[in-house]
């Protein structure tokens, strides 16, 4: 097995579902739950490549996707914290749109019913053969660490989802709190989106995201909300989508092995490890809930 | 004075959901216009290719079948607390489960119902690690579930290329034998019996959720998890039975979508004709307000708004696919359960402030 490939790929596979799950870790610790990460990477792809070819830049094309996450944390942040709204709903109909809006894009945009191909020179430059999104989310972790570990920041978005009258009293605003961590999850879930399309395949389909959304979740509960365990978990099933996208061209293997199952691998792997991890981990006490002044 | 205020609750209820429609149409409305396309005329052909002329109306009838069961799946798991996404994976196993169960000989009545029984058993099963996961170690069911649809997505296209795979046509699975086919009730549409099957599994849902032990226990633990648990109910007990009627309903979805769907009665080779059955029933079940009777109704909106979409689509030029877009935002305006109220509060402020 070529071992430098298999890094590499490992690399490429673990920054959307790190990216995705770092952003969650920050929303989720202020109280917001958002399952609508899959969608949002999915149509955040999408509007990248719309971006960088129109624009005729990738730096267009990454600053289009981050603000299509933004908009969606908008959107979900206005909904669960302003107007008191189901989040695990808001997510699912997310979910739902971006499919819908990202089929219907295609062929009206460009009448494909499934892949459009960009030109390799509109993709992310790469530094020796790494991408700069994936140092960036390796600091973006430690930085996230450091600041729930030392700052006050970190301390004000953890008495938001721990306590959020304590927080109120304190003279901490909760709800705006919120709705910032849910923008800069959302974006972040929208930035991987863009990494995958306009960095790392170079086109954009209908299944761009399959299931990187919800493996990001694993992650956050895998994590316990510590950001460089969801690192750690992301960087576990980039290895394992590594392993099988490299095992699924490998003479000899390929041959046993059904192509099915080797696909199936990352998704088993992510179940067995939820299920393992999970323990008693605890999280914040008004996760989902939202916030009523009396 | 009692039923004053449940009428008032119902018809709250029903404003809200025609209100959070309305919005989706809306923004349906402007994407369609924005691409230059004329969303009167769009929605025109939409309607009337669904529910006008009684082809049309049969037409969506069949479709609506899978749709209230895999409405019945998530509905079924909100009562209970959950949020059990898993139909999508247990469509695809009950689908698979009777196309390999129908190929051994057996006499017609027997055969209908042991092909019933086992998909709807196979779809139980394949919600089973999650329900044990969830009730055993507290994994969350929207993690596990979706897991579970990709690996069951994987296992079925293995099966249809593999054993199940039909060899004078090697797109799709062997079909089903023709004497366990439910027979078409409208001439010329795709309405068959199984329509029956379905709305009777549909009352036996409602009967076992507010008259058996079963559904009580179900129903306590998501209305009051803390008080249940004081009351000596079984939490874990309940998350299994939850997810068994949720897979019992997807696995029967599946195995209707073979059995009673002219003219293919067998799996495509991309899954193509059960792709996406159980994500639209966490739509159907949100609309009709995860109440077996409010989703008898919104299975037969949403079925209309995908058969009308190819009437849209060919007469309208527009394509089929925003119709699930309309689908996300309906959900995404029908999360805020209060929207009307916010929105008469809204008014009197700003009337009041003038």
């Amino acid at each position: 097995m070529d071992i430098a490939a298999l890094i590499n790929t490992s690399f490429f596979a673990m920054t959307p579902i790190a990216l995705a799950a770092l952003g969650e870790v920050v929303a989720e610790r202020s109280g917001i739950v958002n399952i609508g990460l899959e969608g949002i990477i999915l149509i955040s792809g999408f509007t990248a490549v719309l971006g960088a070819e129109t624009g005729n830049s990738w730096v267009i094309g990454l600053l289009v996707g981050a603000l299509t996450g933004a908009l969606f944390g908008v959107i979900h942040g206005f909904i669960g914290i302003y107007a008191k709204g189901d989040q695990v709903v808001s997510g699912i109909g997310i979910n739902l749109f971006a499919i819908g809006f990202v089929a219907y894009g295609l062929i009206v945009l460009w009448n494909t019913p499934g892949v459009h191909m960009m030109s390799m020179d509109l993709t992310v430059p790469k530094i020796g053969g790494i991408s700069p999104i994936f140092i960036s989310t390796i600091i973006l972790a430690i930085i996230l660490n450091w600041l729930f570990k030392n700052s006050v920041i970190g301390l004000r978005i953890d008495a938001c989802g721990e306590n959020p009258e304590a927080a109120d009293v304190a003279g901490v605003n909760v709800e705006l709190v919120r709705f910032a961590a849910c923008i800069f999850g959302s974006m972040l879930a929208g930035i991987a989106g863009a990494f995958l399309s306009i960095d790392w395949f170079g086109f954009t389909t209908r299944e761009l995201a399959a299931g990187r959304g919800f493996i990001a979740l694993a992650c956050v509960v895998f994590s316990g909300l510590n950001p460089l365990l969801a690192l750690g978990g992301a960087a576990l099933f980039g290895f394992s989508q590594g392993i099988s996208m490299e095992i699924a061209v490998m003479p000899g293997v390929k041959d046993i092995i059904p192509f099915y199952f080797i696909h199936m691998l990352p998704y088993v792997i992510t179940l067995i490890v939820v299920a393992i991890a999970i323990g008693r981990k605890r999280f914040p006490r008004s996760l989902g809930a939202p916030y009523k002044r009396e | 004075m009692e039923i004053k205020k449940s009428a008032k609750k119902l018809f709250l209820s029903i404003g809200s959901v025609i209100f959070a429609i309305i919005i989706g149409l809306l923004v349906g409305a402007l994407l369609m216009v924005f691409w230059g396309f004329d969303p009167w005329n769009a929605y025109y052909h939409l309607f009337r290719s669904a529910f006008f002329g009684t082809k049309n109306i049969s037409t969506t009838l069949a479709y609506s079948i899978p749709l209230m069961l895999t409405g019945i799946t998530f509905a079924v798991g909100a009562k209970a607390g959950l949020f059990n996404i898993g139909a999508e994976g247990q469509v695809y196993i009950g689908a698979v489960a009777a196309i390999a169960i129908s190929q051994i000989a057996m006499p017609s009545i027997l055969g209908f119902i042991v092909t019933i029984a086992f998909c709807m058993l196979a779809g139980a099963l394949w919600g089973l690690p999650a329900a044990l996961l969830k009730a055993t170690r507290g994994v969350h069911e929207v993690v596990s579930t979706i897991m579970l649809n990709w690996i069951a997505n994987f296992l079925c296209l293995y099966l249809i290329s593999g054993s199940l795979v039909d060899l004078s046509r090697p797109q799709q699975s062997v079909r089903i034998p023709e004497a366990l086919r439910f027979p078409v009730i409208v001439e010329g549409s795709q309405l068959t019996a199984a329509i029956f099957v379905c709305i009777a599994f549909v009352f036996v849902i409602y009967f076992v959720l507010w008259y058996l032990p079963v559904g009580y226990e179900l129903r306590a633990v998501g209305l009051n998890p803390e008080a249940s648990r004081f009351g000596g109910i079984n939490h874990s007990r309940a998350i299994v039975n939850s997810f068994a009627l949720g897979g019992f309903a997807s696995g029967l979805a599946g195995g209707l979508s073979m059995m009673g769907m002219p003219p293919s009665y067998a799996l495509h080779g991309t899954l193509g004709n059960v792709i996406n059955l159980g994500f639209d029933g966490i739509g159907v079940a949100l609309i009709g307000r995860n109440h077996p009777i409010g989703i008898i109704f919104s299975s037969i909106f949403f079925a209309g708004l995908y058969t009308g979409a190819r009437g849209m689509q060919i007469y309208a030029g527009v394509p089929v696919e925003i119709v699930r877009g309309i689908e996300g935002i309906i959900i995404i305006a029908a999360a805020v359960p209060e929207i009307l109220a916010i929105i008469s509060r809204g008014v009197k402020k700003w009337t009041s402030q003038r």
